[in-house]
């Protein structure tokens, strides 16, 4: 019988089915050789190019538009052109460089162009990318022509992000806001780099070509107007573009903080077992009274409070004083027929699982229950809603925190499933310039550590010391 | 479609004090009211252009989805006020009596706009209607003035073939055409679009009209001006738009084929098919081979009985996790007997209330329609897709495509080894049955028909509301609509639960609260 004939396999018996140890997921398995499935977002790379003036957004775009992607699971990667030609040259005099009339200096660009589309082909059709975010100005129609040509010679879709902006005080602040720390700029004082950033801005607008209703009719693109107060959208082809317009449409730049949060410490939590549904312990009880009057000495305007439909997130928003909204998908991760369990028990029951655990902590699922990987999919629509929101609290969970902070904080898969969290805790993220700053406040309650990290030993026949090398003390 | 109220004496107070709070919610806070107010979707556009389709495709999402919404027609209003439509002259901008009429008829349907979103609990109110001039707009601007939010969806479509093909499919069939002669139709049609061609002025995002939030739908989805999204459900309603599109495709939804659980009467787990299943796979293969389904997607859930049904297609195929079946969590793998001996009273609430019950460590109907709404985002997307999933999932997907009720969807039959074909005809779905002719077992049960009445002795377990999206600190009663349940109070909480001195969050919701917004919380909002 030939097994390697599809066909004949027709004629005969289905594939089997085996499931992964560790992902908990069915596939087939043919001569032993296990097919790998993945629900696939796209089917060929894509290739996003910013469109637009300096100073407009496109590498603030860019970064979050990567962050998003790559936390969802898609690999994405930004390719900034301006880093390429800091590499280039060295040394940045001044804006006459970006001068229309400088041969010399738009030699420079187009060849620092070309480069990062090499690393774009590269990254796209040899290193497994299924995103590269082209970020430079773009503003004529001749540079984007290349660039769709080379995207046709290498199978790759493209996908216009325009951003057009005119109003002199948001064009102000983003140049205070990112440019003063811009590597360009080291050795000048705020005037000189608002002075020579506003003159290399003329530089571009003599020969800005915006995407063209008509012109372009054929692309496919975003077209951002004033930050977001108003969109064109021209032929989105596929899910992931559809996805991206959706993102670019839910985000906004108004100044605002975000402040997460466990609950309070539980009952299961003293007794070091995970999950489960418990009350507070008295010292978290402790904890929503100090959250309490922490939230009301930071005098925050409009703050929503949201925490998850399980008991112990409740109970602390409860303590609040003020109205919270209940949102079953910041749930803590389901661990199964593990639920309620010490670590000591599970490795007592389920000792291979406990090593799979620790193999591959992100796209581990527990048995009837749920990963990191899961997790992320689940808090997606969170996610959405937080970036539409202002100041916002989330009281949740630890696994569900690691994800929401990992967003905030680009954290690859790796990172995420160890991300300190501790209870008693409260993280304020505030976004700022490309990036969140993150201030750490301890309300100064006592509570037990629940933070388990990796132990040095993962294979699956170690003893039962290595395995619980790690664990943390509790009753 | 009328909905079952509790007829007792708190929900009359209640429905009264929603009117009352919302007046306060506006003096104490304007920003927060209107992010929580209901919205008027103002439809614009020349005859033919898809406002109709758009209309009752975005109503019916949005029920699913749980957001109260109905449709205003106009036509309908207008086939009212004029029994018989004699030719396109009624709709010349010079017939004075005519425009009279029609004026009336939109006033008319406004009144009842106000009502649904004021009285009868509804969120969304969708006026379809050509709405083509500034000044009819302004006057539905002026009637809905501050107390509902306003979001235009305008088509445009210069593609006299989508027209023509538009006319053909909705037009010949409609009321005003009785003898549906086709090319009288066509005809008469086509002269009635002159007639709105003079007066109409688009949207202009650029001066009369930059303040307005609104979409710009242009040739069918190819292009979409979109301007100052206000709030989520604007935010939704953008995307749902940008996804639909108006080629045909078919969608096939069935069930994995029979499984051991199946045979044994036990629900969920995760068991392989049984010897009948496996024939039912084969015979799903050689039905798709029949039907010469080009570009076919195959899309599984992750538990074995639907993989397994799809590996014998011999195509590939996605596993997407979401459409696993419901998770009956305490309850996972047990018969119905087995339930109802071990817990009695989780029986007995089930079929009280099949949509918002949620198994003890598991699931509700609820939360399952929102956990497949990214599906169905993407059936939207997709051309010809084959679903092969479970009961309870098929059961949401398919009250989706037929606009089925949360009181009918946990009751619709999908049995094992049964394909349902649906195309979307017209404004709504053709549903093809094929049964395979592989015996398995009934796994439907029945609305039980002695129900236990509702009332104060209703318990639902912790909280299975689940916000869809953020609204304003003050929390409002659940709203009505077709279909959805009236706001039924939470689980009285022990004491022991609660920080010392706080009251229950059931008597926090109820009553006296609402007097003082910033005391209301942990509601948990619809």
């Amino acid at each position: 019988m030939m097994l390697d004939n599809d066909e004949f396999i027709l004629e005969t018996s289905p594939r089997e089915l085996t499931q992964n140890p560790l992902r908990k997921i069915w596939m087939p398995c043919k001569n032993g050789h296990i097919a790998q499935r993945r629900v696939c977002m796209t089917n060929c790379p894509t290739l996003i190019v910013t469109v637009g003036l300096p100073a407009r957004g496109k590498t603030y775009i860019s970064k979050k538009l990567t962050r998003y992607l790559n936390w969802i699971g898609v690999p994405t990667k930004e390719f900034n052109v301006g880093q390429y030609r800091r590499e280039c040259l060295k040394i940045y005099k001044s804006f006459e460089f970006f001068r229309p009339d400088n041969e010399e200096g738009l030699k420079i660009r187009r060849q620092c162009a070309l480069a990062a589309l090499n690393d774009v082909r590269q990254y796209l059709s040899v290193e497994g990318g299924q995103v590269a975010v082209f970020d430079a100005t773009n503003t004529t129609r001749e540079r984007r022509g290349t660039i769709i040509k080379f995207a046709e010679q290498n199978g790759f879709k493209v996908f216009f992000v325009e951003s057009v902006c005119e109003d002199p005080d948001v064009i102000a602040q983003n140049i205070v806001q990112v440019k003063l720390d811009s590597p360009d700029y080291t050795h000048c004082n705020t005037e000189e780099v608002i002075e020579d950033f506003m003159k290399r801005i003329k530089c571009y607008e003599s020969s800005y070509q915006p995407l063209d209703e008509v012109l372009d009719r054929d692309l496919s693109y975003i077209k951002i107007m004033d930050v977001g107060c108003r969109y064109l959208v021209n032929r989105v082809l596929d899910h992931i573009q559809s996805r991206i317009v959706y993102y670019l449409m839910n985000i906004h730049i108004t100044p605002r903080s975000i402040y997460l949060c466990r609950h309070g410490e539980s009952d299961l939590n003293i007794k070091g077992r995970i999950g489960g549904d418990s009350g507070l312990s008295a010292r978290g009880k402790e904890f929503a009274k100090s959250l309490r009057k922490f939230i009301q000495d930071q005098n925050i305007k409009d703050l929503k409070v949201w925490t998850s439909q399980m008991k112990r997130t409740i109970q602390t928003a409860e303590c609040l004083g003020v109205p919270y909204e209940q949102w079953k998908s910041l749930n803590e991760i389901d661990a199964g027929v593990c639920e309620e369990m010490m670590y000591e028990e599970i490795q007592e029951h389920y000792p291979l699982e406990f090593a799979l655990r620790d193999q591959d902590k992100y796209r581990y699922r527990y048995p009837k229950g749920e990963s990191y990987e899961d997790l992320v999919q689940r808090l997606e629509p969170v996610i959405m809603e937080l970036e539409r929101q202002e100041n916002i609290l989330v009281v949740c969970h630890q696994a569900v925190m690691r994800c929401l902070l990992a967003y905030f904080l680009d954290k690859n898969a790796d990172e995420l499933p160890y991300l300190k969290c501790p209870l008693h805790t409260v993280l304020k993220l505030t976004p700022m310039a490309y990036g969140c700053k993150v201030e750490s406040v301890y309300l100064g309650v006592d509570s037990v550590n629940t933070q388990r990290d990796r132990p040095e030993n993962v294979n699956v026949l170690r003893t039962t010391g290595d395995a619980l090398q790690t664990v943390p003390a509790h009753l | 479609m009328s909905s079952t109220h509790i007829d007792n004496g708190s929900a009359n107070s209640v429905e009264a004090k929603k009117t009352d709070l919302r007046m306060k919610e506006k003096k104490c806070s304007w920003a927060s009211y209107m992010t929580n107010s209901p919205t008027v979707i103002v439809m614009i556009g020349l005859p033919a252009r898809g406002k109709t389709y758009m209309s009752k495709k975005l109503t019916r999402y949005l029920n699913w989805i749980g957001v109260p919404t109905k449709v205003f027609n106009l036509g309908v209003y207008r086939r009212e006020a004029v029994r018989a439509y004699k030719s396109y002259d009624f709709f010349r901008h010079d017939n004075e009596e005519a425009m009279k009429i029609r004026k009336q008829c939109a006033l008319v349907a406004l009144k009842d706009v106000k009502a649904y979103l004021s009285v009868e609990g509804g969120q969304i109110a969708v006026f379809d209607a050509t709405n083509t001039t500034r000044e009819r707009r302004d006057l539905i601007l002026a009637f809905v003035k501050d107390a509902f939010k306003v979001f235009f969806v305008e088509s445009v479509c210069d593609d006299p073939e989508v027209i023509a093909a538009n006319i053909l499919e909705v037009k010949v069939s409609s009321p005003d055409y009785p003898e549906r002669h086709r090319e009288r139709v066509m005809d008469d049609f086509l002269k009635r679009i002159e007639c709105y061609k003079v007066t109409y002025q688009p949207l202009d995002p650029d001066d009369y009209d930059k303040d307005l939030s609104f979409i710009k739908v242009m040739n069918v989805g190819r292009r979409f001006l979109v301007n100052r999204v206000q709030d989520y459900i604007q935010s939704k309603i953008v995307y749902y738009l940008m996804n639909i599109h108006v080629h045909s495709h078919s969608i096939y939804l069935c069930r994995h084929g029979e499984s051991n659980h199946n045979v044994e009467g036990r629900i969920g787990g995760d068991s392989e098919l049984s010897p009948r299943g496996k024939q039912f796979a084969h015979a799903l293969r050689d039905f798709i081979e029949e039907h010469k389904l080009s570009d076919l997607k195959v899309w599984t859930s992750q538990l074995r009985r639907t993989i397994q049904t799809a590996e014998e297609l011999g195509v590939p195929y996605e596993q997407w996790k979401i459409l696993n079946e419901i998770d009956a969590g305490v309850c996972e793998e047990m018969t119905y007997e087995m339930i109802e001996n071990t817990f009695p009273e989780e029986f007995a609430l089930r079929d009280q209330d099949k949509y918002h019950y949620r198994y003890p460590g598991g699931e509700s109907y609820q939360d399952l329609v929102q956990r497949l709404e990214p599906v169905i985002m993407e059936l939207e997307r997709q051309g010809n897709v084959l679903v092969i999933c479970h009961q309870a999932v098929m059961r949401c997907l398919l009250a989706y495509f037929l606009d089925k009720s949360a009181e009918d969807l946990p009751y619709m039959k999908c049995p094992l080894h049964t394909i349902l074909k649906l195309t979307p005809v017209a404004y709504g779905c053709k549903v093809e049955m094929f049964y395979l002719n592989v015996e398995s077992v009934n796994t439907h049960r029945d609305r039980p028909l002695d129900k236990i009445p509702r009332g104060s002795a209703l318990i639902h377990r912790r909280n299975s509301y689940t916000p869809l999206s953020s609204h304003d600190q003050v929390k409002r009663p659940r709203l009505y609509s077709a279909g959805n349940q009236p706001w039924l109070p939470l689980a009285p909480t022990p004491s022991a639960l609660m920080p010392e001195g706080r009251q229950s969050q059931e008597s926090l919701c109820e009553g006296s609260d609402f007097d003082s917004p910033e005391e209301t919380s942990g509601c948990v909002r619809f």
